[in-house]
């Protein structure tokens, strides 16, 4: 799996051990797991996202390339879920390899900055007494800054 | 040419697209922001704010001072809330 897109839940783990199967020479991995929060003074039923495939395959395959290329990646992986999802459960997971850590931590921060404003899709969030889109917020677009050179 | 809308977009118009065959003076997405609304008042209310609308042609993210000659399909879409 280098880049993927799919509704179904994911096992955390399971794609983290199947990462890990090929290593060589590799000092260091690092995997993030997005989930979707809900807080009990804030509490959300489901959260929807809504994509544009052809577009997100496209940008989530060219980040995955820049950050290979940047940080001198061994191996990146990206799985992004659409469509409807519950309190808990995983939405995003990216996985980088490295020779050591640096690399592996400032990778994974690279394509999770740039992802949030530059891969089309959109979270909607359904709570008690209705659903609402998210709006796209500015500290987003400073973590995307931060790697901008 | 083919229009699709995405999100809170595709949502406030009540549709996610529109078959168009825009005049040769409209030459870039942002011309084309400006002719669709002429011509819905849906549309320009829901484009009004343009700094809210994002595009892509053919599958790639552009600006709005993007020329769309040759376009086969122009994705709309509000900035991008994933991860």
């Amino acid at each position: 799996m280098t880049v993927k897109l799919q509704s179904e839940p994911f096992d955390p783990g399971a794609l983290t051990t199947a990462f890990l199967g090929a290593t060589g020479g590799a000092g260091a991995v690092v995997t993030f797991t997005g989930l979707v929060r809900s807080t009990p003074d804030d509490p959300i039923l489901s959260l929807t996202l809504e994509h544009y495939p052809a577009l997100a395959q496209r940008q989530l395959e060219d980040l995955r390339a820049k950050a290979i290329t940047r940080f001198g990646l061994l191996a990146a992986a990206i799985l992004h879920r659409y469509g409807t999802l519950y309190p808990g459960e995983p939405i995003v997971q990216v996985m980088t390899l490295a020779a050591h850590r640096s690399a592996a931590f400032d990778g994974a921060s690279f394509i999770m900055d740039t992802l949030k404003t530059t891969a089309p899709f959109w979270k909607k969030e359904e709570r008690p007494d209705g659903t609402s889109w998210v709006d796209a917020k500015h500290s987003d677009d400073a973590a995307a800054a931060r790697w901008s050179t | 040419m083919k229009l699709l809308y995405f999100a809170w977009l595709r949502e406030r118009l009540a549709r996610d697209g529109d078959d168009i065959a825009p005049p040769p003076e409209v030459e870039t997405i942002a011309d084309l922001i400006d002719w669709m609304a002429g011509r819905d008042e849906g549309f320009a209310l829901a484009t009004a704010n343009r700094k809210l609308i994002r595009a892509a042609i053919d599958d790639r993210l552009v600006d709005h001072d993007t020329p769309i000659v040759g376009a086969s399909v122009i994705a709309l879409f509000p900035p991008m809330t994933g991860g």
